[in-house]
């Protein structure tokens, strides 16, 4: 195969060498010789959207679970602006996503051309990094360095803008060497002396807890195995982000369940109560440490992560070790067992009965009906009847993301696809889609608020056009629920907006589409409507009909601390429990 | 607000008195499109100060360029500003100089004064005193150049405010470490 060719087969060529086979993308004027380059080969499948922001999530939804970047191809103007909105996303996550953009030629570039806009001044905040590439000369070796930032270090995502010209230009292709970026060489091992120190700490600490995050599941499969072992070894007790779930199973013996503003009351309770905090690829989010002056404030900290500028960001650490989790946990590991250092185990058994009596509580628990279906019982069952199956979870971004947090568990990494640091609605259809064609013959749900999934909806149409047997759960409270629930208690029950007004029908939405619709309003019924929707080899839209005005609990109010949670049945006391400083925060 | 009297712990930045240090960054860069734009959007991004800034070329063959930024915040919001410049891609080394405490710091100005008279003198005798030159001399007016610290222009263009100051354009602060190694 000769070496020499157009800007746009080098984009297909770079593509392939790096072991990309899936990509999705809109065409448009400014990447046509890039579609005609893939109009010729076989190697690279390209799944059509309906709006570029489908295409970013569903390339986040890919990458997140095979844990390869995922791509998208999009044109200049309307469709980078469109794929914005993902990209951003994906930044907050740490998803990695390599963006392709057509761009006008470059002697047309800042004349105000048709379809232009200033795409890596636009996407430069919100992309780990972003290329115009202004001459062919250049094409084959940025391409290859974008997927290498993309993946590298902390994961994000990063824009290649290839004027039309440079696409049609003639160039000599270079292949991926084993670069070393001239600047950018993420640390993947921790200090050694700072790991002595690590464990010298857990050895001696009484009240330890781990508290993971999404880096785990970035850092790959290998730093959930390590995490599993190191928290066996130890018998310390485990919490994790939104974002971390999956990467220590929550059958697991020391799972205390999700913490921050919607976690068990024993994840945070022990949070606060802890006198040793080991934090792993997690970045102390307003959302985990609710009000910050009053943090966990009896307890030292060590936090593990590959960003530098994540420790010490919200909350000052005792013990800041830069490095991949796998890596550090490796390491951690090992510096345990060649010291033959040993848990204390009388403190430990005390910490755990207490940590028992927190349980106690049943923080999760909610009032159940026989007469209209609960949200977390519709998450309850649909865990119950999908656990055995290779099931993947995706959601979009409200109660019904927080109840599907709380009520779906999770053994394995992976598999847990959301929106946590941007909070995108919209995000669960296309990603579902990203994750279906990943794993083609896996079991992908959805799990969606009406309210979120009218964001994307135009994504059907991709589902139906690739036959993919995506399932969407859509908790139907006719409510933007989260946004009710915050009125209720914030504005004095002022539903300003907030209402589903003039809904789909979505079984007729789902038989418009080719796909497969079913609506569900009776609990006795519900175990058997979500077999209909597993049995059923297409896409389905199921519109569980939920209870209208279950507010999502356990909730740190804002501006409260981890010791201050309402409880399930205490709701009545969040209105009087939030202060006007509260207030101010989201 | 109904902060507590007694911090419950010390990790708040809101609590107590913000300690801000002006501080000085040396940040070697490629010099590439974009990169002055990545900086300074990182700085107005993340609510960060820029006292002063400036960069130039300073290796051709190697395509580098150095960034000399004064910024003021909270010694952990510095610590910070250094780690988010770090992160960028095309960003070689950022040292931070007021913390290594051991830099030569050097500002250019240019400094028009109007008058006639006595006041034309004074402004001669406080240049002479200062060592500024006169680049552009009129029959009403005298453009001083001056380099120097940054607290010794300040003082000029106070001196010189009376006397019939008309404007002033600063490069802001380039920097260096002292001794022979690199900064």
């Amino acid at each position: 195969m000769t070496n020499l060719m157009t800007g746009a087969e080098m984009v297909v060529r770079a593509l392939r060498d790096q072991g990309v086979e899936t990509i999705f993308g809109y065409p448009g004027g400014a990447v046509l010789p890039i579609y005609d380059a893939l109009f010729h080969q076989k190697h690279i499948k390209h799944v059509l959207v309906r709006h570029e922001q489908g295409a970013a999530h569903a390339a986040e939804g890919f990458a997140r679970s095979s844990g390869k970047a995922g791509v998208l191809l999009v044109t200049s103007g309307p469709g980078a602006t469109n794929a914005v909105t993902g990209l951003t996303d994906a930044l907050m996550d740490s998803i990695p996503v390599v963006c392709i953009t057509g761009q006008v030629p470059t002697h047309l570039i800042g004349s105000d051309a048709f379809q232009e806009c200033d795409t890596v001044g636009i996407t430069r905040h919100c992309t780990k990094h972003n290329y115009l590439v202004r001459q062919i000369e250049d094409l084959s070796r940025v391409l290859h360095e974008a997927f290498y930032v993309a993946q590298n270090g902390r994961p994000g995502p990063v824009v290649v803008d290839i004027p039309k010209d440079v696409q049609f230009a003639i160039g000599t292709y270079t292949g991926p060497r084993n670069i070393e970026h001239k600047t950018y060489r993420p640390k993947l091992d921790g200090d050694p002396d700072r790991i002595e120190k690590a464990v010298l700490l857990m050895a001696a600490a009484r009240r330890p807890i781990f508290y993971t995050g999404g880096g785990i599941i970035n850092s790959g499969p290998e730093a959930s195995r390590l995490l599993r072992e190191f928290a066996t070894l130890t018998g310390f007790p485990l919490t994790s982000t939104l974002m971390g779930l999956g990467a220590y199973p929550a059958s697991g013996k020391n799972w205390l369940g999700m913490l921050g503003m919607h976690g068990t009351y024993e994840a945070n309770n022990a949070m606060h109560g802890c006198d040793l905090m080991i934090a792993i690829g997690a970045r102390f989010d307003d959302r985990i440490t609710g009000r910050l002056d009053a943090f966990s404030p009896g307890s030292k900290k060590i936090h593990i992560d590959i960003d530098p500028s994540s420790i010490n960001k919200n909350v000052k650490v005792d013990l800041g070790i830069v490095g991949d989790c796998a890596h550090v946990l490796r390491q951690l590991l090992d510096a345990w067992r060649s010291r033959q250092l040993a848990p204390d185990k009388m403190a430990l058994a005390k910490w755990w009965a207490q940590i028992d009596k927190w349980r106690t509580r049943r923080s999760l628990a909610f009032k159940g009906s026989d007469e209209v279906i609960k949200p977390q019982y519709a998450v309850q069952r649909l865990y119950e009847l999908t656990k055995a199956r290779d099931t993947y979870i995706t959601t979009e971004v409200g109660q019904h993301q927080m109840w599907a947090a709380q009520h779906y568990h999770f053994e394995a990494p992976n598999r847990w696809m959301t929106s946590g640091g941007l909070g995108t609605m919209g995000y669960g259809l296309p990603a579902a889609i990203g994750v279906q064609m990943a794993h083609p013959d896996a079991l992908v749900i959805d799990i969606a608020g009406e309210a979120s999934i009218l964001m994307n909806i135009q994504e059907l149409s991709t589902a139906a056009q690739y036959r993919l047997p995506v399932k969407i759960f859509i908790l139907n409270n006719e409510y933007m629920g989260m946004v009710r629930q915050w009125q209720e208690l914030l504005h004095d029950s002022r539903y300003s907006h907030s209402y589903s007004e003039a809904l789909p029908d979505f079984v007729k939405l789902a038989d418009a589409y080719g796909a497969h619709g079913i609506r569900c309003s009776d609990p006795a019924k519900l175990d058997d409507a979500i077999m209909e929707m597993l049995e059923v080899p297409k896409t389905v839209i199921f519109d569980c009909v939920v209870d209208k005005t279950e507010n999502c609990l356990p909730m740190i109010p804002s501006g409260k601390a981890h010791n201050e949670m309402i409880l399930p049945g205490h709701d009545a006391e969040i209105e009087t429990a939030i202060d006007a400083a509260g207030k101010m925060l989201v | 607000m109904n902060a507590p009297a007694a911090p419950l712990s010390p990790y708040s930045s809101a609590l107590g008195k913000p300690n801000i240090e002006v501080h000085t960054l040396s940040v070697l860069v490629d010099n590439e499109p974009g990169v002055l734009a990545r900086v300074v959007g990182l700085f107005s991004g993340r609510g960060y100060n820029i006292e002063s800034l400036t960069v130039a070329e300073v290796a051709h063959a190697e395509h580098l360029s150095r960034i000399t930024i004064v910024t003021s915040g909270t010694p952990e919001a510095i610590e910070q500003i250094g780690h988010q410049l770090e992160r960028l891609v095309p960003i070689h080394k950022v040292t931070d100089l007021t913390l290594r405490g051991n830099a030569v710091e050097r500002e250019l100005a240019m400094i028009k004064v109007a008058g006639t008279g006595q006041d034309r003198d004074e402004a001669l005798r406080l240049a002479d005193a200062f060592r500024a030159r006169v680049i552009d001399a009129s029959i009403e007016s005298f453009v001083f150049e001056l380099t120097g610290a940054v607290g010794k222009i300040d003082q000029f263009i106070e001196l010189m405010r009376p006397i019939g100051l008309v404007e002033v354009s600063r490069t802001g602060v380039a920097a260096m470490s002292r001794g022979p190694s690199q900064t």
